[in-house]
């Protein structure tokens, strides 16, 4: 009995070791197997594209709206990847998504060095200015075609101190107000998108002073976490953090950085939550009229309505956003180097980046496209969406694209810097410190930086 | 053949001698080197690699380095949130593991008496256990929300005021404790109960008949009978707790550890400064730094629980 049962162990554990092996030698054996077709590819490149059979990896994260693999349910339009494919029937493409742009992080940064990634990789704006730092290791993309393909800032932010560009521009998150209307209303405040629109414009005091007037009305929140209203702020200060030129930290002496934080703190005492974002409390508080505006750049409209479905149907969203305009979030498509089918992988990030395909994708996902050429399109100039009251998103981000200013200097302590700001914001607003003494902490906390 | 030249002394071996002869001494150690190939590859190489790039500004993406001697030690000792995360880590440990032995211990007493659907109750203990961290990490969250939260929803009926439990530090911690707590116990539980079935009975019968209480014979055969079984729980239950990192990451959204780091442990203080900043050099001082933790801390918990239990029952063993 016991004999048999060692026995069974024994082999288990064999099992478990030849397991290992495989694995081991599958792995190096596709090593083998990709570097003759990186020869062969590079020769048949010079013939523009119908030559030999070329296979592609794709790997994005989130929705970006190419392929109805990224959202079963959502039952896409469009399939970018096949259209590709039928365009070009010499390339097969294999289209790998992850689920949240963190574990695209994690595996870029593992793999961007020993090589692996796949032969097109998204990347995230929060992630770029470290992604900047390794700029010589991905392709530039900079080609005739397409200059003035996107907005500038968008350029701008993928350039690198050579001028080469590495990262073709996908999609931007102009922001613009959303509020609910009922709860202006209650306040005695206008409640119309135009009215509001006329209501908001102005600066952050302006914004602050409609804020005041409003929780002294209802005792309430105005806005929905100090965080969130700080992404609008920070990203119109220029230089912010880091200065462009030496990279060194310049936060902690930024008079304009040390004005906002003064300026957000001493508004959030009365018309911040005290929630941070993406929490329960944050989700609930959507539904409950906890606050009553949030900055909102498009794909936060998915996020309210998933969010609040019936039980809040009065959010809105108003064509404005405080001292003129403000970006958060969006990506590009970028191509490692030590790729296989480098000259193909180029060819089909412009292709996807390009003003008619990012139309189509943004028809699919709502990913709104960084190629103002795209605006025109009648795809993106004629959307509505129904949850906010038909607002016309397309022309209304438009506008709000526009105004959006140039992306300040983000060097590689950039995120470290801004969470130890938004930390301090957040100690504040759950009263575990004073503004002052919280300051003093995230000063010696970015001190420790570098 | 190869017989002919040496040792004349000697028997003559034959090649299938010889080949016995090896197959009985070598086998053993060939049938248990997969595992030390694979440990070797897995488990030696890294945390060799891993001492290498404490003492370097290490780029990994580019597999360069550059020497700083002590330096990545000496920063991370001197980082204020280094000590709070050993503070939170040591906090939350004792908070889960403390009561996680004693809980389980109970619990498996219960079970080793005569129930009924016995193996229902003993299956059910391990359900928590089953469950993914995350999607525990996910129930939890909804229960502990500051404002919306179930559990101070109910603390509101008897009157205790809505607690912070992302804002204070020590509630915090409690809630990052029960959640591990879910998950362990049940699991821990299972192994004593099974050391607690392997006691003879006739240990308890001497006992009653000489007079022990249920108490006492608990106290008195039980726990030295289940000592070695406990060594281990607790061992386990250490090593674990030093190493939290799913709970603690999962307890909000950006899995920072808080606005002051109010439960911030080492291990995520280590994922941070790695993953989080890219410093893989700090990051591996910190791994060592954790490691000669983990082991000093084992050290002394196995010290104290071989004297704790056996204090009173030195002669059984």
């Amino acid at each position: 009995m016991s004999f048999t049962r060692r026995k069974k162990s024994l082999a288990l554990t064999a099992g478990a070791a030849i397991f290992a092996m495989t694995i081991a030698g599958c792995s190096s054996s596709d090593d083998e197997t990709e570097e003759p077709t990186s020869s062969a590819t590079g020769g048949t490149t010079e013939e523009a594209g119908s030559g030999e059979p070329v296979t592609l990896t794709l790997a994005t994260f989130n929705t970006p709206g190419y392929n109805s693999v990224e959202q079963p349910n959502a039952d896409y339009e469009y399939d970018l990847i096949q259209e590709y494919m039928d365009l070009n029937p010499n390339v097969t493409i294999t289209y790998d998504r992850k689920a949240e742009s963190g574990d695209a992080r994690t595996n870029f940064f593992t793999k961007l060095g020993p090589g692996g990634l796949a032969d097109v990789e998204m990347i995230e704006v929060d992630w770029m200015p470290e992604v900047m730092q390794y700029s010589d290791l991905l392709e530039d993309l900079t080609s005739a075609d397409t200059e003035g393909r996107w907005l500038e800032s968008k350029v701008a932010d993928a350039t690198d101190a050579d001028g080469r560009l590495i990262g073709a521009g996908t999609d931007v998150g102009p922001e613009a107000i959303c509020y609910r209307a009922s709860l202006f209303e209650e306040a005695g405040l206008p409640s119309a998108p135009d009215e509001v629109a006329s209501l908001l414009d102005g600066d952050w005091a302006n914004f602050f002073e409609v804020g005041q007037e409003y929780a002294d009305a209802t005792g309430k929140a105005f806005f929905d976490s100090t965080s969130g209203i700080w992404q609008g702020m920070i990203g119109q200060i220029n230089p912010a953090f880091e200065d462009a030129d030496t990279g060194e930290i310049i936060a902690t002496e930024n008079a304009d950085v040390k004005a906002a934080y003064d300026q957000l703190t001493a508004a959030a005492a009365d018309q911040s939550t005290g929630y941070q974002q993406w929490t329960e409390d944050w989700n609930a508080g959507m539904s409950n009229g906890d606050y009553a505006t949030m900055l909102c750049p498009p794909w936060m409209l998915g996020v309210i309505e998933g969010n609040v479905g019936d039980a809040a149907d009065d959010w809105n969203i108003a064509n404005v956003f405080p001292n003129g305009g403000g970006n958060w979030g969006g990506s590009w498509l970028t191509v490692p180097s030590n790729g296989a089918n480098v000259d193909e992988a180029k060819k089909l990030a412009l292709w996807l980046t390009a003003p008619e395909q990012q139309a189509k994708a943004f028809a699919n996902a709502g990913t709104y496209p960084s190629q103002p050429a795209a605006y025109e399109d009648p795809a993106v100039a004629d959307a509505t969406n129904a949850f906010f009251n038909d607002a016309p998103i397309g022309t209304l981000f438009a506008d709000r694209a526009e105004a959006v200013p140039a992306a300040p200097f983000k060097g590689e302590f950039y995120f470290q810097v801004n969470t130890a700001i938004t930390d301090a914001l957040t100690r504040v607003d759950t009263d575990v410190n004073d503004a002052a003494a919280s300051w003093d902490q995230a000063v010696s906390d970015i001190e420790a930086l570098g | 053949m190869a017989t002919t030249e040496v040792e004349p002394r000697r028997v003559k071996y034959t090649w299938r001698d010889r080949l016995g002869h090896w197959d009985v001494k070598a086998s053993p150690y060939l049938y248990i080197a997969p595992f030390f190939i694979v440990f070797g590859l897995t488990g030696l190489f890294p945390i060799i690699y891993t001492a290498v790039i404490s003492f370097m500004d290490w780029d990994t993406i580019r597999n360069t380095g550059e020497y700083l001697g002590w330096d990545n030690f000496q920063f991370v000792l001197n980082d204020r949130q280094f000590w709070i995360a050993l503070r939170n880590t040591f906090s939350i440990f004792l908070l889960s593991s403390v009561p996680q032995v004693i809980i389980a211990t109970f619990i498996a007493a219960m079970l080793d008496h005569n129930l009924r659907a016995r193996t229902f109750w003993r299956m059910g203990v391990l359900v928590p256990y089953v469950m993914m961290p995350v999607a525990v990490a996910l129930i939890f969250s909804q229960l502990f929300a500051d404002t919306y939260g179930l559990i101070n929803h109910w603390l509101g009926y008897i009157g205790i005021g809505p607690i912070g439990w992302h804002v204070d530090v020590l509630s915090s911690h409690v809630a990052i404790a029960s959640m591990v707590n879910f998950r362990w116990i049940g699991y821990n539980a299972l192994i004593l109960l099974a050391a607690m079935q392997a006691i003879p009975r006739e240990l308890y019968e001497a006992a009653a008949i000489d007079g022990a209480g249920k108490a006492r014979r608990f106290f008195s055969v039980t726990l030295p009978q289940i000592r070695p079984t406990a060594i281990f729980v607790i061992i386990t239950s250490t090593i674990g707790g030093l190493q939290i990192f799913d709970e603690p990451r999962m307890f909000d959204t950006t899995g920072t550890g808080g606005a002051d780091k109010q439960w911030l442990t080492i291990t995520m203080y280590m994922y941070n400064t790695g993953w989080g900043q890219l410093n893989f050099g700090r990051a591996a001082a910190i791994a060592w730094l954790l490691f000669l933790i983990i082991l000093a801390f084992g050290l002394l918990n196995f010290w104290l629980t071989r004297k704790l239990i056996s204090s009173d029952q030195s002669g059984s063993k």
